[in-house]
């Protein structure tokens, strides 16, 4: 058993020769088969995977996996969707190429909610995820696939996507780290779209060294991609100091008083009880954490317009999806019918209602009142947190309203108090933020997570201050195992 | 019924020309095999993303700025979604809320006169792949999905076929002449959208608009036009007028007529948005003029120097500036001090003559403008006659040797005053007969004495020296 172990200790018992790659590889490929037959988190796993040749790079030799919604040439990459449920790319995405470039060893694809679009990981066209901590709670989504893998130790990371918190979210209900760099670090090419100007690309890991470790080894301007831009001069791994002097972070008062939810849930007492902990940890570091007042308005706006946007988006990039070209194609000799078909078929419940809600809001009449404004309300968020960036170096929040929920929950509508807790990560998809989860500790048994957010480009810094936290905290490299 | 006038809008779509599509790697090349110029973006596959292509930027602002049109300070596109087989993605990428250039006008010749046109805007966008229909079968050919388009759109301003053809000719013409498009028909690189309304000579409120879509040709053009104008006037004459909808037609050219389409009830939301995978980009002033700089003079601005400051008649300047290449190679003449009648001469007959014959363009040419300068100079100096510089012309043409090689003692022009004194002088005593008759008022006896005297130098008197001396001779 070594694929619990962080990718600097499997580097060097590589280096050293006291395991092969072709051991981790070995041991990755029947992981994942027991994962696959406990939680069902993969859409596909390479049993035929090669070995590489153990280099300097750190990532060399080490097995990794890539959510389904990345393409990846000569293996099957769906979405998670039956619209795709037989497609094999002939290209691979640019971040995924970057890490086969440097002998990284992708020994499965992972199952998400379907493109992307969902936070249960119960949509997925191979049915639901199950959570590695208790088998009756979901991974939340969409990277729900990806946080099981990593959490259950398949390998130290996995590949994950965030349009609103589908990296970070599962993150902290399966006990592990996800970060989300700045747009434009990662490159999206082969990336499947959700909605483009809120995709992320991102990383699940064990613990905040093997992120920036990934990170460093994904990003780099890509021709392909005309939003990447240049971080050569980033390095994350480097940054990773544990110096926070002088570091001040900010948290949204309304968010996590407890008085603002009257009809508070004992897990979510526990988890504002522990986010509160977490600050005084902060504190003792030498962090100056302020509390800070943002209009509610402007708050409770944050779910509606985070709909808007992404639904509008998402309608037009699966236009795409029509069984013509690529994908299972529909009976008829009438191609208006084949493409009905395709797409009828193809979608989950779900998605179709997302669709209808885009195409309604980009009408010609609608456009004004729901796109244009949603564009703007976005536009007077990132500003209201970007004017408090000047000031702060983060902000820090807990993630959701407690830890990973039951499936039978899933459809319920939750306290609409807590929505806005449930949703605020997506100020980092609206802004394109740099965006990091990590565990702080457990309700009733279950791991729960802490988000800090930073403004775009400092990524260093937010690493950093996870870095910072983390070492406080004894849930680095936390494997998760079976509570309920 | 009061006399009717037409209103006319045209929507002009132009392939440019690059070498990679206008946001993807693939080639911008025609090809007869079907998918072959493709690049995974141009079939859409999951999680590609468009790149712009600047060269096609750059050339969509030159005609935004030859075209007087004003241009947006930030470059960015538009996603117009629609289902349609000939359309990968679901939708395409073009310009609706910031085209490259809005409210332009520009001059253009119809029949001899100016006349103005106003530009509504023009914008960059991608072309959609071609569908062949068979029997029971459709097929796709993606090689065109992509390509770059320029749409130009004129406000309702043009009055008839004649007008709306002489702008596309036009605006044809820009595009060769500054090396953006190829702008040929034939090869479907244009493809315009026609929109005719007729009204009462003194309304002021336009009449029901009829759009006539994808026609082809600059002929079909103006049929369609002249048959939507019969066929609104006739109407509103048998008191019917409210049967021409506002309706969308096609134009079939077998049968020359329009065929209505789908009316404006049924017109299709594009539920237009801004494309977020190119990031906006700002237009800069120092870009802009870079770009002007590199706009050619146009064909219309050469012309009228060509008439009135060079003196040549509207129908040579006309045929000097149809195309760039051959305008330049005379302006190139007039440098070099070449006499603008006598190169605009050399140009139109024999030049052109000799580039039709042989298929050539005249930048390949082994006569440049140079070597025009040597052989008219010699003209000029009386070395040779005309007729022989043409002989000249065209071996040098055929052998690619320097004008001089071909200016030797035995087809020299005789020029010699003292020699031809003496020729001429043997001519008049061995003519005794011809000089009496001469003298008695048979005066068009003249040309046997000047044919005497190229007999004898076999063609090669100075032709104005011999006429210059035989008169001296004859006459006193």
């Amino acid at each position: 058993m070594y694929l619990d172990k962080s990718i600097r200790e499997l580097h060097e018992l590589l280096k050293k020769g006291e395991i092969t790659s072709d051991d981790l590889v070995r041991e990755a490929i029947s992981k994942s088969h027991e994962v696959s037959d406990k939680y069902n988190a993969f859409v596909t796993i390479l049993d035929d995977v090669k070995e590489t040749e153990v280099t300097n790079e750190l990532l060399s030799g080490i097995p990794f996996g890539v959510k389904d919604n990345y393409s990846t040439k000569d293996v099957l990459s769906t979405g998670s969707s039956n619209t795709l449920s037989n497609y094999v790319p002939f290209f691979t995405a640019s971040v995924v190429q970057n890490l086969f470039d440097k002998g990284a060893v992708m020994v499965n694809k992972t199952a998400l909610d379907e493109f992307g679009m969902g936070g249960t990981g119960t949509t997925c066209h191979t049915g639901a995820v199950l959570n590695p901590w208790s088998k009756k709670r979901m991974c939340a989504g969409s990277s729900a696939g990806s946080a099981c893998a990593v959490a259950a130790g398949v390998y130290p990371y996995a590949l994950g996507s965030d349009t609103g918190d589908s990296i970070r979210k599962p993150a902290a209900y399966c006990g592990i780290v996800g970060y989300k760099p700045t747009y434009g670090m990662l490159s999206r090419y082969g990336l499947f779209p959700f909605a483009s100007s809120l995709d992320h690309c991102g990383v699940l890991t064990r613990s905040v060294e093997d992120a920036a470790i990934v990170v460093d080894a994904m990003k780099g301007q890509d021709r392909n991609d005309m939003t990447s831009w240049d971080s050569s001069k980033i390095n994350l791994e480097k940054a990773l100091t544990g110096n926070v002097d002088n570091i001040k972070l900010f948290y949204i008062k309304e968010l996590v008083d407890l008085n603002n939810y009257p009809h508070a849930t004992d897990e979510l007492k526990k988890h504002l009880e522990n986010f509160e902990k977490t600050l005084d940890i902060a504190k003792k570091l030498g962090i100056k954490v302020d509390a800070v007042s943002i209009d509610n308005d402007l708050l409770n706006a944050l779910p509606a317009v985070y709909v808007i946007l992404s639904c509008a988006e998402a309608t037009s990039n699966m236009s795409n999806l029509t069984g013509i070209i690529f994908g299972p194609r529909g009976n008829s000799k009438q191609i208006t019918e084949m493409m009905m078909e395709h797409r009828t078929k193809g979608f989950s419940p779900l998605i179709k209602r997302r669709f209808v809600i885009g195409s309604y809001i980009l009408q010609k009449e609608n456009q004004e009142r729901y796109f244009k404004n949603a564009q703007r309300v976005r536009r007077l968020i990132v500003d209201k947190i970007k004017e408090l960036f000047k000031e702060y170096d983060g902000l820090i929040l807990p993630v959701s309203s407690g830890p990973a929920k039951l499936f039978e929950q899933a459809d319920d509508v939750i306290d609409e108090n807590t929505n806005v807790l449930e949703e605020h990560l997506q100020i980092a998809n609206f802004g394109g933020f740099p965006s990091i989860t990590i565990p702080n500790g457990f309700v009733n048994n279950l791991p729960v997570g802490v988000n800090i957010t930073g403004n775009c480009y400092d990524d260093e810094k937010v690493l950093n201050i996870a870095y910072a936290l983390e070492a406080q905290m004894p849930y680095k490299n936390q494997i998760a195992k079976e509570v309920e | 019924m009061k006399e009717q006038v037409a209103v006319i809008g045209l929507e002009m779509h132009c392939e440019l020309k690059s070498n990679s599509k206008v946001f993807s790697f693939a080639r911008n090349a025609y090809d007869e095999t079907p998918n072959v110029n493709i690049a995974p973006l141009d079939m859409a596959f999951p999680g590609t993303l468009p790149v712009v292509n600047k060269k096609c930027v750059e050339d969509a602002l030159k005609m935004s700025m030859i075209l007087n049109c004003s241009q947006p300070k930030y470059m960015y596109f538009d996603r117009k979604n629609y289902y349609y087989p000939d359309l990968p993605k679901g939708y395409q990428i073009t310009q609706m809320s910031e085209p490259v250039g809005i409210n332009g006008k520009i001059e253009i010749e119809v029949e001899g006169k100016l006349v103005p046109v106003e530009i509504h805007d023009i914008h960059l966008e991608e072309d959609s792949a071609s569908l062949d229909h068979y029997f029971d079968t459709s097929t796709i050919d993606y090689n065109r999905a992509g390509v770059p388009l320029l749409e130009l759109v004129t406000e309702p301003c043009l009055h008839n076929a004649s007008e709306a053809v002489a702008f596309l000719e036009h605006i044809r013409d820009v595009y060769r002449y500054c090396g953006i498009s190829e702008a040929d028909t034939k090869k479907g690189q244009i493809r315009c959208d026609v929109n005719v309304s007729i009204k009462d000579i003194d309304a002021k409120e336009l009449g029901t608009r009829v759009e006539i879509k994808n026609v082809n040709s600059f002929s079909g053009v103006r049929d369609a036009i002249n048959y939507e104008i019969k066929r609104q006037t006739e109407l509103k004459k048998q008191g019917r007028y409210d049967e021409v909808s506002q309706d969308t037609r096609r134009w079939d050219e077998e049968k020359m007529e329009t065929v209505h389409m789908r009316s404006k009830v049924d017109a299709i939301d594009y539920k237009y948005f801004v494309e977020p995978n190119i990031p906006k980009y700002k237009i800069s002033k120092e870009w802009l003029e870079e770009l002007r700089r590199q706009i050619p003079r146009l064909h219309l601005e050469r012309k009228y120097d060509y008439i009135n400051n060079y003196g040549l008649s509207a129908y040579d300047a006309g045929i000097l500036v149809k195309e760039k290449d051959i305008a330049d190679y005379f302006e190139e003449c007039l440098k070099l001090k070449i006499d603008a009648k006598v190169a605009s001469n050399w140009i139109t007959t024999q030049i052109l003559g000799y580039l039709n014959k042989e298929g050539l363009s005249i930048n390949d040419i082994f006569i440049n403008p140079k070597r025009l300068k040597d052989l008219v100079d010699l003209i000029n100096d009386g070395t040779i006659s005309s007729k022989q510089a043409k002989e000249i012309f065209m071996k040098a043409m055929e052998e690619k040797q320097e004008i001089k090689t071909y200016v030797s003692s035995d087809n020299a022009q005789l020029s010699d005053r003292d020699e031809l004194i003496k020729i001429i002088d043997d001519i008049i005593s061995n003519s005794p007969n011809q000089v009496e008759q001469y003298k008695a008022g048979r005066t068009n006896l003249f040309d046997y004495f000047v044919g005497q005297v190229m007999k004898n130098t076999r063609g090669k008197a100075n032709p104005v020296l011999t006429k210059e001396i035989l008169n001296e001779k004859l006459n006193n």
